[in-house]
């Protein structure tokens, strides 16, 4: 396979921050190394890792692009979907032009139906993601898992070992477990840092592409947390949130301002790229590789499964140990899964777990910031 | 500690609402204009005629509404879900109850167990089922706020289908064409606005007492509407629109208590 190597003909109209992303990129191909893009958090990293890849999330997360992909998709369809789409067909993004292969998952309706587009434009590899975490669903879910290994050794001409996955799974175990370290600083009471700086590590760790250094500077910054807060520098007490829901990167982090700029502190967030991708380890011990990376992925909580009993499982650890006031959930618009899973989460969050839930749908404009300032602060105010 | 005086201000967005509690007692509204910032200015020298001086020590200002934080003399700025749930349950005298509020560009529902807000509803950035929605309704048939109620009594309901308040006019802006009679164009929105209240309210299981708040509290020909849409007993306030200045007011009073 030919590599993307060149920058795209867009290139000088950009902002400072995406040259430099496009630049850093373009270093890494120009060493010859494949780019492999990845719309979720199901998707599993280290088979492509183990080829020597660099992976990264192509979400997008701003409205920049939603009017380039309404022209060809519906105006009430997810935003991220919308933006992502968006992105790709403008040649806006680094990390989409930079990919050599676009992997998306059976997650979504509208997602599934996006991929069918992208396809046109890129090489896609759509895995069968199962609806369901029963026995036969990880039996599929294994199988893909392979499936996707063979088709990156024909398109790579290259041979995926089984030493390099389990290389790669000790690596990715090593960044979790630091991230994880990070995010438990917030288990103290009063948090030693706002909600929202601990989310923008944890988002900026899925643009690293040297995971093996994730855990080394992870673990200065904890350091440094740690030492700040024994000698007394810490926010002020407040009501404890847990953020739950759609992805919360980008444009609707608007929510976590909203709740940190009111009186709240964002101390937990059970969304993607928070607790939800980085909570559970691949286990090293079981010897089929492929077993371990199906059992470990196929079981995040995401509403897109039926039931979604490890989603409630998760939420409930996550509020006894970080003290949780209260639960806000952020849908985007017209996420089905998720908005219709708000009736689920508020009756568990509210009878089973005995504290206040207020559910948001926004969108990724900034027009609704007002609104979610009220909501928040009056949330806020009742705990 | 004498001359304390405790003044609520909610500045909505249409009308901008005062209540003071303490030494004086006084309530009083102005429409909120274009300015929020004019509109404090003139509260504030209203207060003064009344001897109610906002800058003294002794007078405890807690601002609220959409236009809360225009007030820049405020001790305490506290949302309106908060201030309309404690001014609802002092106008009711009750602790367990629900507030359906109809402002000028929100509605809200806000329920209430023992004292503590449980739980609140308010409508998307629509303003369909909002007092606005009715303003521009009776602009164009022609009548005040307080017509187009007595007007609709007498009316039976042309059904105004639209949840968009522009397309919504066009359906008026239709009836009146068609030369349909003004009471029954009348019946037909405040009926349409009474829906969508009631939409949002059923989205929560009320309690057995419900009362409205908000400009159009007074009107029983309203309440009695919204009351058969959701099947219970919504009662009017006699100072419904003060609501949530009075509650701002108390909670002004139990903060400086709490010092």
């Amino acid at each position: 396979m030919e590599l993307v190597k060149e920058l795209p003909e867009v290139f000088e109209e950009f902002a400072e921050q995406r040259k430099n992303s496009f630049l850093a990129l373009k270093q890494i191909k120009d060493k010859g190394i494949p780019v492999i893009g990845a719309y979720c958090t199901y998707f599993p990293t280290e088979i492509a890792r183990a080829m020597g890849a660099v992976t990264v999330g192509l979400c997008s997360t701003s409205d920049e692009t939603i009017p380039a992909a309404e022209k060809y998709l519906p105006k009430n369809l997810c935003p991220l979907i919308k933006s992502s789409y968006g992105f790709a067909i403008t040649d806006k993004c680094p990390f989409f032009y930079f990919s050599d292969v676009v992997v998306g998952e059976t997650t979504c309706d509208g997602k599934k139906k996006m991929y069918e587009y992208l396809s046109e434009i890129k090489n896609c590899f759509l895995m069968e993601l199962p609806n369901t975490q029963n026995e036969a669903a990880f039996k599929l879910w294994k199988s893909e898992i392979i499936r996707f290994k063979e088709y990156l050794e024909e398109q790579f001409d290259t041979t995926i070992t089984e030493d390099a996955i389990r290389e790669a799974i000790k690596v990715e175990n090593k960044a979790r477990l630091a991230l994880k370290e990070l995010y438990q600083v917030m288990r103290a009471d009063p948090a030693p840092i706002k909600g929202h700086d601990l989310w923008r590590v944890l988002y900026g760790s899925t643009f690293k592409f040297d995971r093996a250094k994730i855990p080394e500077e992870v673990h200065a910054l904890v350091e440094k947390i740690n030492a700040e807060y024994a000698a007394g520098k810490m926010e002020e007490k407040k009501p404890r949130i847990l953020i739950t829901g759609c992805p919360i990167g980008g444009a609707p982090e608007k929510v976590i301002d909203a709740i940190e700029n009111n009186g709240g502190i964002v101390v937990t967030f059970e969304n993607c790229s928070g607790a939800k991708s980085i909570d559970q380890l691949v286990d090293e011990d079981n010897p089929d590789v492929y077993d371990a990376l199906a059992r470990r992925y196929l079981n995040i909580g995401c509403s897109v499964m039926t039931p979604n009993k490890n989603r409630l499982d998760l939420l409930s650890r996550l509020i006894d140990e970080y003290k949780v006031d209260g639960v806000v959930e952020m849908t985007l618009q017209a996420c089905h899964t998720y908005n219709v899973e708000t009736f689920a989460i508020r009756r568990f969050v509210n009878e089973v777990k005995g504290i206040p839930y207020i559910h948001v749908e926004t969108d990724y404009s900034q027009a609704d910031i007002g609104q979610l300032n009220t909501r928040l602060t009056a949330f806020i105010e009742m705990l | 500690m004498n001359n304390l005086n405790y003044v609520g201000i909610d500045i909505g967005s249409t009308a901008s609402k005062v209540a003071v509690l303490g030494d004086h007692d006084e309530k009083f509204v102005l429409p909120t204009g274009w300015s929020s910032k004019e509109t404090c200015q003139t509260i504030k020298m209203k207060l003064k005629e009344m001897g109610v001086d906002v800058e003294s020590d002794d007078t405890i200002v807690v601002a609220t509404g959409y236009g809360r934080v225009a007030v820049d003399f405020a001790d305490h700025v506290i949302t309106e879900i908060t201030c309309h749930a404690r001014g609802g349950r002092a106008l009711s005298d009750s602790d367990s109850l629900a507030i359906i509020d109809v402002g000028g560009q929100d509605t809200k529902v806000i329920l209430v167990e023992h004292g503590m807000v449980q739980d609140f509803l308010m409508n998307d950035k629509c303003s369909a089922g909002t007092g606005k929605f009715l303003e521009i309704m009776a602009n164009r048939l022609g009548v005040t706020l307080n017509e187009i109620f007595d007007m609709a009594s007498g009316g039976k309901v042309l059904p105004i289908s639209s949840l968009c308040t522009v397309f919504a006019e066009s359906e008026v802006i239709n009836y009146i064409g068609q030369g349909c009679k003004r009471e029954d164009i009348a019946a037909g929105v405040v009926d349409s606005v009474a829906s969508k209240v009631a939409q949002l309210g059923m989205r929560k299981n009320l309690p057995d007492k419900v009362i409205l708040t908000g400009g159009l509290s007074h009107s029983t020909y309203f309440t009695q509407i919204l009351s058969d849409k959701v099947g219970k007993t919504v009662e009017n306030t006699p100072d419904g629109r003060y609501a949530g200045a009075v509650g701002a007011a108390i909670l002004g009073k139990e903060k400086s208590r709490r010092k």
